[in-house]
């Protein structure tokens, strides 16, 4: 007689032990080797774009800058290409360098994040507490240009609502160059550092084919040899003004998507000096009446990849449609040809967030190889109390009584 | 592959037959919206081999899919970038049958499509004919069954 072979899930989530965001990693593992990986998102669906065919052209920057925190940048500007596309609108130079400027600062914010939160996962905690410091004036420029650290609302169809003041120029260029010097540092640490490339080269490697079959974006792309990158593909804003380069690299594993992020950094760093130097005199937008009826399509460089909006317009005050895709959305299940034949820890940083987490032991059991269960949850319970007993003995504490086995749940002592 | 090569290979596909069984014309209409946005309209039973011909031909690079009530059809407007030129090209898709509209799947050829096409399916209920893995993405696992929350004529 066959025996039924069960397959060990290791259960990730909802609740993500490390990341503030809802997701589910269900693991299928043989011994310490990922075979498999399912990915449930959604727990947290706010239906943006049901709710944006409710709200007229001009509210619709403050909803999609919502729908992400660090990309509040990059959402609405992707919404206002595409309805400016409808409408046949350029807006004034001006504003298409504050949105250069605000959106770099974004990037560079993102990608120094991280960085921080990568080397937080492996359990390097000095890279986060410098990412997370540099970061901090990056932050502060961006509240002394929008009013706001995050969720900027500077965008709008026609061009922008807050110009960057003559004034502050000279203390942003004075802040880039230490900030400059400080990423320099942090990426020659990490790059240099033998501990990183032990741990993280030949980890979670996507491919090249991979990667075009999954149609992965931005820095994800990048690392994996497809030197892609909307500011210079399709340029928007003033990025065909300015010089810089698109960093690639070919080995698709962890580490050349660091690398990507933190040589990002500084051409970001560039672009914005640059940007700041050259800003032209006028005005920041353009009066926009009436969105004629038609279609439009604008997408953007994210720090995480490119973000693609749609939007349709029937000749009224609000889009009657607004489809809305985000980079994550294509990365994400990327996972599924990065994870798969991984050890498990390594996954922790393939994933680049998540950690496998092992107090999950009520979703657990431990099984051999073969698949045939050796210990239970019940049994995992007992032997933890009766070792917890038998230390307390050594140790001299008071005799702990155990409930009777596998009475889950009840009270000790 | 610049441009104006781009521009010809498209125009190219307009009457090629795409093996025995489709129609001997595959697209309707070309709208050139301007020089980085081209709109390519066809029926739905020809999208797969559109969309076929884009990722593999060309090498278009899929970004996603838009699905849309229209009154009397359901379009499906799939979007791709071809990058060495930033050309955003979109595949354009009616499906006329609003009583039980479906459509081949992509997902076979081009994994990147299967979440896109689970979320149409949830919201709009467009049944993708193939698709390795048609359960729920987005909708929650107590959503009642046949009410598609982007359809026009569903209740607040």
């Amino acid at each position: 007689m066959k025996e039924t072979v069960r397959k060990p899930v290791l259960a990730v989530g909802p609740f993500h032990p490390l990341q503030e965001e809802m997701e589910f990693f269900q693991l299928t593992i043989d011994g310490e080797k990922v075979t498999d990986i399912d990915v449930r998102i959604s727990y947290n669906h706010r239906g943006i774009e049901k709710i944006s065919e409710s709200l007229q052209f001009d509210q619709v920057p403050f909803l999609v800058s919502r729908i992400c925190g660090i990309c509040s940048a990059s959402h609405p500007l992707a919404y206002v290409q595409a309805v400016e596309e409808i409408a046949g609108i350029k807006p004034p130079e001006r504003a298409l360098y504050v949105r250069t400027i605000i959106n770099e600062l974004e990037r560079i914010h993102s990608h120094l994040l991280w960085v921080g939160l990568a080397g937080h996962f492996i359990g390097y905690d000095t890279v986060f507490m410098w990412a997370w410091k540099y970061r901090e004036p990056v932050l502060d420029l961006l509240e002394e240009i929008s009013g706001n650290r995050n969720n900027y609302g500077n965008v709008r169809v026609g061009g922008c609502r807050e110009d960057v003041p003559d004034e502050t120029i000279p203390k942003i260029l004075k802040e880039l160059d230490i900030i400059e010097k400080k990423t320099e540092m942090l990426t020659k640490a990490v790059l240099d550092d033998p501990v990183l490339h032990a741990r993280l080269k030949g980890v979670g490697v996507l491919t090249k084919e991979a990667a075009i079959k999954y149609a992965v974006t931005g820095p994800t792309a990048r690392g994996s040899g497809i030197g892609i990158d909307v500011r210079r593909d399709d340029p928007y804003a003033a990025y065909a003004d300015l010089d810089w380069k698109v960093i690639a690299q070919p080995e698709g594993d962890v580490f050349a998507k660091a690398v990507v992020r933190l040589l990002e950094t500084s051409e970001s760093i560039k672009m914005v000096r640059q940007a700041v130097k050259k800003l032209p005199k006028g005005p920041i937008a353009l009066e926009v009446k009436q969105v004629p009826p038609g279609e439009g399509c604008g997408h953007v460089e994210a720090p995480r990849g490119e973000t693609f909006h749609y939007v349709r317009s029937d000749g009224g005050n609000r889009p009657i449609r607004h489809k809305i895709r985000a980079p994550s959305y294509v990365n994400v299940p990327s996972f599924k040809a990065s994870c798969i034949g991984q050890d498990i820890a390594d996954v922790t940083i393939t994933l680049a967030a998540v950690d496998p987490c092992y107090s999950c032991t009520e979703r657990l059991a431990v099984v051999d190889r073969h698949g045939s269960i050796t210990h239970d949850y019940e049994t995992l319970l007992r032997l933890s109390r009766e070792k917890t007993a038998r230390l307390q003995k050594d140790i001299g504490a008071p005799e702990l009584k155990l409930p009777p086995n596998g009475a889950v749940g009840g009270k000790i002592g | 592959m610049n441009q104006q090569e781009l521009d010809n290979r498209l125009s190219q596909i307009k009457n090629k037959p795409f093996g025995s069984e489709l129609r001997a014309e595959l697209l309707t209409t070309i709208e050139r919206k301007s020089d980085k946005r081209i709109f390519l309209l066809c029926e739905a039973e020809n999208a797969y081999a559109v969309n076929k011909f884009l990722f593999e031909d060309i090498g278009a690079r899929f970004c996603t899919v838009t699905g849309i009530d229209s009154d009397k059809c359901f379009e499906l407007l799939y979007h791709y970038s071809y990058d060495p030129t930033g050309c955003v090209i979109t595949v354009k898709t009616f499906i006329r049958n609003r009583q039980a509209p479906a459509i081949e799947s992509i997902t076979p050829f081009l994994p990147a499509a299967e979440w896109i096409e689970r979320e149409i399916h949830d919201i709009l209920g467009i049944d993708f004919r193939n698709h390795p893995n048609l359960k729920r993405l987005i909708l929650a696992d107590d959503w009642p069954v046949g009410v598609y929350p982007l359809r026009k004529d569903v209740k607040k």
